[in-house]
């Protein structure tokens, strides 16, 4: 088969395993219990009589909120998805039927990751759109560059499945969902840390979250995310300068191009290394 | 040069015999300290059915994953089907139930055959796959969910998966370790039927009597080396005669040598044979030994099994060993 073709096959397989395995399901009624609690929220919000800079911080500021929490639900859904989807299915014995067909390995790799990143960008793309609405709808704040915001969201999301995927080559299905989030948090906090140090204008802990957000670019990603979807006037609604930077929902800069391309490198990296170490692993 | 260019050499090679459905050479295999295949080198022939013998960490289902592309060799060549088996195409008719049989539990059997079908590359008519489904007795599964499915359920899905994409190669490694004893049947006349139809089998079994009954030849493995490699009757060679004698003149006992190697008990001899024998070897043996004067008052053929020849050769493997 050629490869191009075993990367739709394997992606679209990927993607049914996802949907009767219910993880879309069990996606689909988290979403709707955060979107309605944040519905009710926001509403709340419009009913206290805020002034108008007032209301576009605080829809800053919650939006962040919640658009962290589907960015939390992707990582969890998606990592533990392609743990066992992958690493499982090695261990099981599932892949070696489907690999002695006349399949490339990094294809089937490639339609593995294809499929997870359809199913979790897709879901963070959604999930937050529906979100962006429910918040126009509420208190009537529409943020300045949507568009950016759920594409970063998205490259969030593809960032950590190439971690998972390339995770999920070496180590047991379990261990490397439990790696790939617990990295994911690692480097939120780590970002929280070096805003924090930013605050205090104290460059050795600074550089904690300057130095985590290049080796893992989920949170640099996300804090791009953040700027996109939060209104240039809640900065300096928050008070201005650089203590604003230590509050972990909102963000001080918009992404450089250079860091997105940092990102883009990283995954095509990391997805070399996975293929590599897949197509030299002994099933 | 008679052929006419291009062309006269495209008909040269079209007139070629095709390459042997598997040949390896030298394969070996080391997993940490552990060597488990030294130097294996076999050959399967188109439409020939092979067994692969050997005990528990012979290295037969490393060897069948090397053969494959699951495993990489520390060093040793493969071609399967006239392809170098590094290329994943050289395995487009190749069908594998492997050992350890395990489909997704969330598709059907019928959807499991799709996506083999897609994988392989090859068009095969939706009515082949249900026929497919029906020769391993799962036509009534079709469309429910392997999840609950039984483990001999599952291997039987994992026949019709070897046997879907129209495969010239059929590699099954302990086919009816799950199966029921009419399980069992069904897979040797599966076998038979694929060598009737000129499909090469390897047939890699602990089950003995099914390797004597459906295969040409058996290669064993034993610690990871080829310890023996034939036809059965190669392998089965050394065919012995017992006799019932008595009145043994001068030169019996010769002639009875020239034979092969005699052993005696009491009045009992027995002569293993040579393998190559054309049949003569026992009425010629019976004939000179009466005209010589001596009283035959029994004369039984012993048949060596497959199971005695492979314990055997493991016997002599490790005694060469001490």
């Amino acid at each position: 088969m050629s490869a191009a073709g075993t990367v739709v096959t394997v992606a679209a397989l990927t993607l049914r395993e996802a949907t009767r395995r219910r993880v879309l399901l069990a996606l689909v009624v988290l979403t709707v219990l955060l979107l309605a609690l944040s519905g009710w929220g926001f509403s709340r919000l419009a009913a206290e009589g805020l002034t108008s800079g007032e209301a576009r911080l605080t829809a800053s500021v919650v939006l962040n909120l919640v658009m962290f929490g589907f960015s939390l639900i992707a990582a969890l859904g998606t990592a533990f998805l392609a743990g066992p989807t992958l690493a499982g299915e090695t261990e099981s014995g599932i892949a070696l039927a489907v690999l002695a067909r006349p399949v490339q390995r990094w294809a089937f790799l490639l339609g593995k990751l294809t499929g997870l990143v359809a199913f979790g960008a897709g879901f963070v793309v959604i999930a937050g759109l529906a979100e962006l609405l429910v918040v126009q709808a509420t208190v009537g704040y529409w943020p300045p560059d949507p568009a950016v915001a759920l594409g970063l969201l998205a490259a969030q999301t593809v960032v950590l499945l190439t971690l998972t995927v390339l995770l999920s080559t070496a180590i047991s299905p379990m261990a490397s969902g439990v790696v790939a989030v617990g990295l994911f948090c690692t480097t939120w906090v780590a970002g929280v840390v070096g805003g924090i140090g930013a605050g205090l204008g104290n460059d050795a802990v600074e550089r904690v979250g300057t130095v985590s957000r290049v080796l893992l670019p989920t949170d640099g990603l996300w804090r791009g995310a953040m700027h996109a979807f939060q209104d240039p006037s809640a900065l300096v609604q928050f008070g201005g300068g650089a203590e604003a930077g230590a509050f972990p929902f909102l963000s001080q800069t918009a992404l450089s191009p250079a860091y997105l391309g940092w990102a883009a490198v990283w995954v095509l990296m990391v997805g070399g290394l996975a293929a590599l170490a897949f197509s030299r692993r002994d099933l | 040069m008679t052929a006419a260019g291009p062309a006269g050499a495209t008909a040269l090679l079209a007139d070629l015999p095709p390459g042997p459905a598997v040949w390896c050479s030298g394969l070996r295999k080391r997993y940490g300290t552990q060597q488990a295949v030294s130097d294996v080198s076999l050959e399967v022939g188109r439409g020939e059915v092979v067994g692969l013998l050997g005990p528990n960490g012979a290295g037969k289902t490393s060897v069948i994953k090397m053969l494959l592309g699951l495993v990489r060799p520390d060093a040793g060549e493969v071609l399967l089907l006239g392809t170098d088996a590094r290329r994943p195409s050289s395995r487009t008719r190749v069908g594998y139930l492997p050992e350890l049989f395990r489909y997704q539990p969330w598709l059907t059997p019928a959807e499991v055959l799709t996506l083999h079908v897609r994988l392989s590359g090859l068009d095969v008519s939706a009515q082949r796959q249900r026929e497919c489904l029906a020769l391993v007795g799962l036509a009534d599964r079709a469309g429910d969910r392997l999840g609950g499915f039984s483990k001999g359920m599952q291997q039987r899905l994992g026949l019709a998966v070897a046997l879907v994409a129209d495969p010239e190669l059929v590699v099954l490694d302990e086919p009816t370790s799950a199966l029921d004893p009419l399980g069992r049947v069904d897979v040797r006349d599966i076998v038979l039927a694929l060598r009737e139809r000129g499909v090469a089998v390897l047939l890699n079994s602990h089950l003995i009597g099914e390797v004597e009954r459906v295969c040409d030849r058996v290669v064993i493995l034993d610690r990871g080396r080829v310890a023996a490699a034939g036809t059965l009757a190669e392998l089965l060679g050394q065919r012995e005669v017992k006799l019932h004698l008595t009145d043994l003149p001068a030169g019996a006992a010769e002639r009875l040598a020239a034979a092969g190697p005699v052993e005696r008990e009491g009045e009992w001899f027995t002569v293993a044979l040579p393998a190559e024998d054309a049949g003569t070897a026992v009425p010629d043996l019976v004939g000179d030994l009466v005209a010589l004067g001596v009283r035959v008052h029994a004369v039984e053929p012993v048949r060596i099994s497959l199971e005695e020849r492979l314990l055997g050769i493991l016997r002599e493997g490790q005694e060469a060993r001490r």
